[in-house]
């Protein structure tokens, strides 16, 4: 037994050695997109594999020497992303898009997980059985219809249109986790709260709602990031409308356009991997909770 | 359990008030149809209509302006089955899909089974950079991605070149089965993370109880896992295999932008196919009806693959905990 230790504590290094290289490749990408998002457009097609711009040396970071790091350091890749190729306001119809969209979806998905989690209806099953008969019927292309519906409510071309594209699908995933949770619910607490008069939308806004709040961030998180994310949804609907373009479909448009602006594309990118990683990295516990509910349930 | 036995109970004394209780059922039911409502309709108009009508428009011969009028019959159906580059893409969309299964299933298992390992110290680290990915918009992963695979300059050949690995610089987007190769490891590196979340939610749920037995007995760490914890996962090998295949198989966004199904429809897959038919005619008019058409074929494919895995589920889900 004593004898094996050594090894085992080699083999436990050893691994967690691999994991740390395997990791920092793993993410290397994204390095690589700030890294080049602070480079000259000449330095990137030369083929440079350098995590720092050409001419930086270390004694740069010293505070007396950043005016020659401001120089280094292509910041007007920034500006030129920023404004040139429309980047603000990408981030922000991205960012109106997206809190639109979990809106909707918060609303509808709780209502209906309350009205399903804690009461039996005439009906009920009918229209259980119907939102999971059409998970599993084959759906078609069923853009092109939704197209045409957002077309005939004279949504088109218009973000309320793109939202409703968006955000009305049924989210099962969600209204399931809804359901379940609000099924948990103690019957006691609905019972107090309508002694003390509240009524049913009462009882739902001021006692239950609140104490769904786990479920609540799961479903913001999940949704913010899948609306971040979209891509089909605003390509399609946003072809006439070059500023409703979200921040996926701009950087798809900048570069179909501009082939050459590489480091303008790597801070296009970068400016729009900031919000979401934060946002992740604040709210990693929702998220890893809501995925890991969507395939134990 | 306990609690739900007394729930039922106390149903159960409230259905004996019958007077009172229908009253209030009344105006409880009709709160859950107003609660209902916005749900009703909009699954009625974003999910029901929209199957429907695709089935509708596959039949006609339809460029998108009006309501369809010209009936085809079968004629779509057909078109679709027999056109090469709707075949070219069903075998990319395969050869993409399968790759990915094969790939990521096995490996995410492997390195949730180490991230659940409590000899692994800054687990959370590890998860939190190999979920990184996931998060990132797909469409902006595709337009870095042909940067980094760029030919000449591109960051992948100008390391490996420095490295010593290769000698002359691989054109990876330019060859068919290249580009395929360098869409299959971003489409791996891309939802890697979120199957090592979902294999972790199983490596977790597994009775720990087996495993003290097991070590007791004598079983070392690899036998434990063949033997005990791999049959334990079947279940969920299942749903992940699955979910995996169903994402593989809709990829739009990364193909779009990096490779653009390209080059020579090498990398091109059916929903990109599809989307070409009917948003992005070069030359011509839209062809509704029929990307409506093929939207069925491979809806049906699909279809067919979930019931594969649905008859795994429900033979190998029984023993779920």
């Amino acid at each position: 037994m004593v004898s094996h230790k050594p090894t085992k504590k080699i083999v436990s290094v050893l691994l967690h050695l691999v994991f740390l290289i395997v990791t920092f490749i793993w993410v290397y990408p994204l390095i690589w997109t700030i890294s080049s998002s602070f480079k000259s457009n000449r330095e990137l097609f030369s083929g440079t594999i350098s995590l720092f711009p050409q001419g930086f040396e270390w004694r740069m970071l010293l505070p007396q020497n950043w005016p020659e790091l401001s120089e280094i350091f292509h910041l007007s890749n920034y500006v030129k992303a920023w404004s040139i190729a429309n980047f603000d306001q990408y981030l922000m119809n991205s960012l109106l898009f997206s809190v639109l969209v979990v809106i909707i979806t918060i609303v509808l998905c709780s209502t209906t997980g309350y009205a399903l989690g804690r009461y039996t209806f005439p009906g009920k099953s009918i229209f259980m059985g119907a939102i999971v008969a059409t998970m599993f019927l084959p759906a078609g292309y069923t853009i092109i219809p939704v197209w045409q519906l957002i077309n005939g409510l004279s949504l088109n071309e218009s973000l309320a249109g793109l939202v409703l594209a968006e955000a009305g699908g049924t989210h099962v995933l969600y209204i399931l986790l809804f359901t379940a949770y609000f099924r948990g619910i103690p019957k006691e607490l609905e019972e107090a709260s309508k002694m003390d008069g509240a009524g049913f939308l009462q009882t739902f806004i001021r006692v239950m709602l609140p104490m769904a709040k786990p479920v609540i961030a799961s479903t913001i998180i999940l949704e913010f990031v899948s609306a971040w994310n979209s891509f089909f949804v605003p390509l399609i609907f946003t072809i006439h409308r070059p500023d409703l373009r979200t921040i996926g479909v701009g950087m798809y448009s900048f570069v179909e356009d501009n082939a050459s602006e590489l480091s303008a594309m790597a801070a296009g990118a970068t400016i729009s991997f900031i919000p979401i990683v934060i946002v992740f990295l604040l709210f990693q516990k929702y998220f890893v909770d809501g995925i890991a509910g969507a395939v134990k349930g | 359990m306990s609690a739900e036995t007394m729930l039922d109970r106390e149903q159960a004394i409230l259905k004996k008030m019958p007077k009172k209780r229908s009253t209030l059922n009344r105006k409880e039911h009709i709160w859950c149809y107003v609660f209902l409502l916005p749900q009703i309709i909009m699954f009625l108009f974003f999910t029901l209509w929209p199957i429907i009508a695709s089935y509708y428009y596959s039949f006609f011969s339809w460029n998108g302006i009006g309501w369809p009028s010209e009936m085809v019959g079968m004629q779509n159906f057909i078109e679709v089955i027999k056109d090469s580059n709707f075949l070219n893409a069903f075998k990319n969309s395969v050869i993409y899909t399968f790759g990915l299964v094969v790939i990521v299933v096995p490996s995410s298992l492997v390195v949730a089974a180490i991230l659940n390992s409590p000899k692994l110290k800054g687990s959370v680290f590890f998860r939190t950079a190999f979920f990184l990915p996931v998060i990132l918009t797909m469409a902006i992963i595709g337009i870095v991605m042909k940067n980094i695979f760029a030919f000449q300059g591109g960051f992948l050949n100008s390391i490996l070149e420095k490295m010593g690995l290769i000698d002359t610089p691989i054109n990876w987007l330019g060859n068919t089965s290249l580009a395929m190769v360098a869409l299959v490891i971003v489409g791996v590196w891309k939802g890697f993370g979120i199957k090592v979340i979902y294999w972790l939610a199983g490596l977790q749920s597994l009775p720990k109880d087996v495993y003290e037995a097991a070590q007791i007995d004598g079983a070392n760490l690899f036998q434990r896992f063949l033997h005990i914890t791999l049959p334990l996962l079947v279940p969920f090998l299942v749903v992940i295999t699955f979910l995996q295949t169903v994402w593989a198989f809709n990829v739009f966004d990364l193909v779009k932008t990096f490779t653009n199904g390209g080059p020579f429809f090498g990398t091109d897959v059916v929903p990109l196919y599809i989307y070409r038919h009917a948003f992005e005619v070069s030359g011509g008019l839209p062809r509704m009806g029929y990307a409506s058409a093929a939207g069925i074929v491979y809806g049906i494919a699909t279809m067919l693959i979930s019931i594969v895995f649905g008859l795994l589920i429900r033979k190998y889900g029984g023993n779920k905990v």
